[in-house]
């Protein structure tokens, strides 16, 4: 089997060589994206209009399912088969994966001529940065600390914004006394361990949240803190209706939209749902920041890899990376996501009160240095951490695992293991 | 009858010595003809199937992660698996998997053998309509997972479905919330598969007892045995090699549901409805750990052969004798 | 012994016990027929439905005001990544794939069925059980190493293009897919033609030996002729697995000209964000299955001729 690997090693070089030789430029770009619903797929091809009026074709390769797991499944087999997108949409930690097997391209030059390394936030400059060379264009921020609320159903039992836990606990409680979901929750891991990012956050603040979930420190992930975020945890899942295992995130998201439910804890992807439903913030919803985190961001980003592509396609490559981050599609396509613009120096006016709120407050994050990646999304640690974290929450929700004592010392043992 | 063939080879030596080198190429190639039929399918199969396996299996003993990488680092992999495979409380990933295996495997493999010859034995009592029957208990193989799994978890979320149209008809005491159970959300799995996959048993089996001679049945009958007589003593029996596809091709199934799996529960409650090959894609594809994900699927070859080899032994051989 | 033997008492009570069965199995085939039918009818109600009537309504009502809507939304306008022209441009990439995979892959199925049961060789068990055996190697184990070996092929074909100006089909997404879906079916296409012709008589393949017949011609003479019923299980499974795929599909011929259908209708149905509109998902999905469904419909009349030539057989 090696000789034959070897053989058609030595074919492929050949192979190569021809294309080279022959070579003229192609003036196209092939995306590999997951972006195929409604609002996303139109917020796409704003750039893809860009890039056809300078000239540039749209290859697209859409795989849609699982939250990319289904593309990044795809983009994996294209890469063994040695057949690369132009770019792909690529989420934290598997940007840096596929830049240290090297078959990234680099994009230094233009990030430095547009700028990039002075708008971009330097959280996220770590993921679309590898070794000294940009090797993504960061397309968004979304931030995950959110509480989405219905207006009808807070009016009806008198609530006000909760600005601690112990007030967002006794307006979950009205909520209860009033006949009403208090908390439309999926009960599907990644949401679950969303909503205990945010948890975890207000619980123990920032300096605790950056020690346990992005440097992973030991110490912290056992400590009493830890301890008592999963008792808050425990006690939010009181709140949530017999029917919330398996159910998926839009659902939850519709029962606010409904007023059968108070409120949802979700990134502000949820956003776009309300306005699918034509509800308009501050008068059909509220956002608020999850209690006790407001000032500090807890963030993931989608952003689009740029691969190691043949010359002749590296001008249409440059092309798509400077339109991804050129201040009017990172306008127009944040304003249809519910994100914010991953540069900080784009105008906020098309943006609706949350967007605003959202741009705001990754600023401030961002200079105060409490602007923290998702662990739940992928931005705290790699993919084996992260879901190893996911387990652990999801089966302390569903209740494999009894205690919060029992939950710390899974999640010391589960992250251990999975260094 | 190879036996045969070279006896007649030897009866055209002896009567034309002149053409023996010329019919003794062509005997020899139509004896060879077979061979060189099926080698390509073997070829392709010993390195397509047999290859990766090796692969798979040199992969499982080195460190990868996100991508192959081909330095053996020894079998710290199978080391976690063998941990996990004694944690239950809280249950491992991979004790659920395997424990769901368990299950499922019995339990989906027998339904749909039971059911589907249950089936195609109805259908076999010269039913009219039969055409307009048959691809009603077939068509849930033609569409697609990822649709039917949306319209099962209707049916079955308490709060959508049959739970739900039965409150409204009035009886309000009925209750049925498995799939929201991390203990029964498996059997769910076992529904919804049973249902995609017995009405293509069935069509096994109709096609073996569309093979069967119908005199053997009206002998049998006219000796006085009853219908149930018939079929147990006589048809199934008969059917046995139809058995074996079936088996296989549910085996085969079954140790693939991971669509099934992902489309219906999402993973159950608490990843409680996990089967290994839901564990194995987790590990290889999500948590970029390609070296546990290689050794799983490793060890689910491994628990296949040792149940599967001796049955295919047995069922080969006794054909022999 | 016939009906006249018997008493006129016997034969009231036999034709009584007759009716009676036919109720039970008429019945039994009635109430399964029900249950399997369910999700489809849940499909069905919900594809002629309005987004407003899913959202507030039973899942099991009828559509209050039917309306084709989400079909003909399905059929030409949903979305499949950034083309928002529907999924119906998407059936001739699968046929061009499934057609020759199932094609290929039957008759090499029973070829090597016949090989193995006619004419057997030293070691036959071992090769069909090895065979076997693959049936069982889960595909995302096989994705990655796979991948390489067609990226080898297509490097190949783009070689072959620039020196003798056409590639010959190597690298093609289309024929890379069809040539996995052949690697591994032939172990199931094997194994059915080799179990089906394990009960043939062997009689009569000597007795066209006899009459000089070689190893082709009584493979065409008389093994296909007599193999109406298990070409038509192996074709369904073959063509629905093959159809169905989405695994090797979204890895080896995800680009939008060679799309298949399953990976179009997992774009359509699968949306990470945005409201899910089940109604279009599911017309899509029916839609989509209209060409397996016709093949069980069609090709399920098949195995009524199976019937007639096991009795001529016997």
């Amino acid at each position: 089997m090696r000789k034959l690997m070897m053989t058609t090693a030595v074919a492929t070089l050949i192979a190569t060589g021809c294309i080279s030789a022959f070579s003229q430029e192609v003036k196209e770009v092939e995306m590999l994206h997951w972006w195929t619903s409604g609002g996303e797929a139109a917020a796409l091809n704003v750039l893809k209009t860009d890039l056809a009026n300078e000239g540039f074709g749209w290859k697209d390769v859409p795989v849609a399912g699982g939250g990319g797991d289904a593309a990044m499944t795809a983009l994996k087999a294209m890469v063994a088969a040695g057949t690369y997108p132009t770019a792909s949409q690529m989420l934290g930690y598997s940007v840096l994966d596929y830049a240290a097997a090297g078959v990234m391209g680099d994009l230094t030059e233009t990030a430095i001529k547009e700028g990039w390394d002075k708008s971009v936030p330097l959280a996220l400059q770590q993921f679309s940065v590898y070794d000294g060379k940009w090797v993504a264009a960061p397309v968004n921020i979304h931030s995950v600390n959110w509480l989405w609320i219905s207006k009808p159903v807070m009016e009806k039992i008198g609530g006000t914004e909760p600005k601690t836990f112990d007030d967002l606990i006794a307006l979950l409680d009205k909520a209860k006394a009033a006949g009403v979901v208090p908390l439309a929750l999926g009960g599907q891991d990644w949401q679950e361990a969303t909503m205990f990012d945010s948890v975890v956050l207000s619980t123990g603040g920032p300096e605790f949240y950056k020690k346990a979930f992005n440097d992973l420190d030991e110490e912290s992930l056992g400590s009493d803190t830890m301890n008592q975020s999963f008792d808050n945890l425990a006690k939010l899942i009181s709140y949530v209706d017999p029917n919330f295992a398996g159910r998926d995130w839009n659902l939850a998201t519709a029962m606010v939209i409904k007023d059968e439910a108070l409120v949802q804890v979700m990134g502000d992807w949820a956003k776009g749902e309300f306005s699918a439903a034509k509800e308009a913030p501050d008068t059909d919803f509220l956002c608020y920041r999850f209690p006790g985190t407001d000032g500090s961001v807890i963030y993931n980003s989608d952003m689009f890899g740029m691969f190691n592509v043949p010359e002749d396609r590296k001008a249409a490559q440059i092309a798509l990376a400077t339109a991804t981050l050129s201040p009017s599609f990172q306008s127009a396509f944040n304003v249809v996501k519910g994100s914010v613009p991953a540069r900080t120096d784009v105008p906020d006016t098309d943006f609706d009160a949350c967007g605003k709120k959202g741009m705001a407050d990754l600023k401030a994050a961002n200079d105060g240095g409490t602007l923290f990646g998702s662990l739940a999304q992928g931005y705290g640690a790699p993919p084996a951490i992260a879901n190893a974290y996911k387990d652990v929450v999801t089966k302390f929700v569903h209740g494999q695992i009894k205690t919060s004592e029992e939950a710390v010392t899974e999640l010391v043992k589960a992250i251990n293991d999975a260094r | 009858m190879a036996a045969k063939d070279h006896s007649m080879t030897s009866v055209a030596i002896d009567t034309a010595p002149e053409q023996v080198t010329r019919t003794g190429i062509r005997r020899r190639l139509q004896d060879a003809l077979p061979k060189i039929v099926l080698a390509p399918s073997f070829a392709v199969t010993l390195f397509f199937v047999y290859g990766f396996i090796i692969w798979t299996g040199y992969l499982s003993f080195t460190n990868s992660k996100t991508f192959p990488s081909y330095a053996l680092t020894g079998g710290r992999a199978y080391q976690r698996l063998w941990t996990w495979t004694f944690e239950n409380d809280p249950p491992s990933s991979w004790y659920t998997s395997i424990t769901n295996m368990g299950i499922f495997g019995l339990l989906y493999i027998g339904c749909c053998l039971a059911l589907g010859l249950l089936l195609a034995i109805l259908l076999d009592q010269k039913i009219r309509g039969e055409g307009f029957l048959r691809p009603l208990y077939l068509y849930p193989m033609a569409l697609s997972l990822i649709v039917t799994g949306v319209a099962w978890k209707w049916i079955l979320d308490p709060g959508l479905g049959l739970e739900q149209t039965f409150h409204q008809m009035g009886w309000t005491s009925f209750h049925f919330d498995w799939i929201k159970n991390k203990d029964f959300v498996i059997y769910t799995v076992v529904i919804a598969g049973v249902w995609q996959a017995s009405g293509f048993v069935m069509a096994m089996f109709l096609a073996g007892l569309r093979g069967i001679d119908g005199e053997i049945m009206k002998a049998a009958q006219i000796d006085g045995a009853s219908t149930w007589q018939v079929y147990r003593r006589i048809i199934i029996p008969l059917l046995r090699p139809v058995f074996l596809s079936a088996l296989i091709v549910l085996a085969h199934m079954s140790i693939k549901s991971y669509d099934l799996v992902v489309a219906l529960t999402s993973g159950g409650p608490g990843g409680s409805a996990w089967l290994p090959s839901n564990f194995m894609y987790e590990y290889t594809f999500r948590r970029n750990e390609m070296a546990v994900g290689s050794a799983s699927a490793i060890i689910m070859l491994m628990a296949i052969s040792a149940i599967i080899v001796p049955y295919l032994y047995s069922e080969l051989r006794e054909k022999k004798s | 012994m016939t009906v006249l033997d018997m008493d006129v008492s016997d034969a009231k009570r036999m034709a009584r016990m007759r009716v009676i069965n036919r109720i039970v199995i008429y019945g039994l085939l009635g109430i399964f027929a029900v249950l399997y039918l369910m999700p489809l009818f849940v499909m069905l109600v919900t594809s002629f439905k309005t987004m407003d009537e899913i959202q507030g309504g039973n899942m099991l009502a009828l559509p209050r005001s039917p309306t084709l809507d989400a079909w003909v939304k399905a059929w030409g306008q949903a979305c499949v990544g950034l083309t928002c022209n529907g999924i119906s441009g998407y059936f001739w990439n699968s046929i061009k794939m499934v057609v020759p995979a199932v094609a290929v892959s039957t008759v090499l199925g029973a070829l090597n069925g016949y090989v193995l049961t006619k004419w057997r060789f030293r070691g036959h068990t071992l090769v069909f059980g090895l065979m076997l055996f693959a049936c069982f190697i889960p595909f995302q184990s096989v994705l990655l190493p796979m991948a390489t070996i067609l990226g080898n092929i297509t490097r190949f074909g783009i070689t072959l293009r620039s020196t003798f100006g056409t590639s010959f089909g190597l690298g093609d997404p289309t024929a890379n897919l069809a040539f996995v879906h052949v690697v591994y079916g032939l172990g199931f296409t094997t194994l059915f033609f080799r179990n089906y012709y394990a009960a043939f008589p062997d009689e009569l393949i000597k007795a066209a030996q006899m009459d000089g017949a070689g190893f082709f011609q009584i493979f065409w003479r008389i093994m296909v002729p007599n193999s109406l019923p298990i070409i038509v299980v192996t074709v369904i499974y073959q063509f629905t697995n093959i159809w169905n795929d989405y695994l090797f599909a979204s890895a080896y011929a995800g680009t939008g000209d060679a799309m298949p259908m399953t990976v179009a209708l997992n774009n359509v149905v699968n949306t990470s964000t945005g409201v899910v509109e089940y109604n279009v998902n599911m017309a899509a999905a029916m839609i989509a299955a209209l060409p397996t469904l016709i093949i069980y419909v069609v090709a399920g009349r098949y195995f009524v001729r199976g019937l007639m030539a096991g009795a001529v057989k016997g």
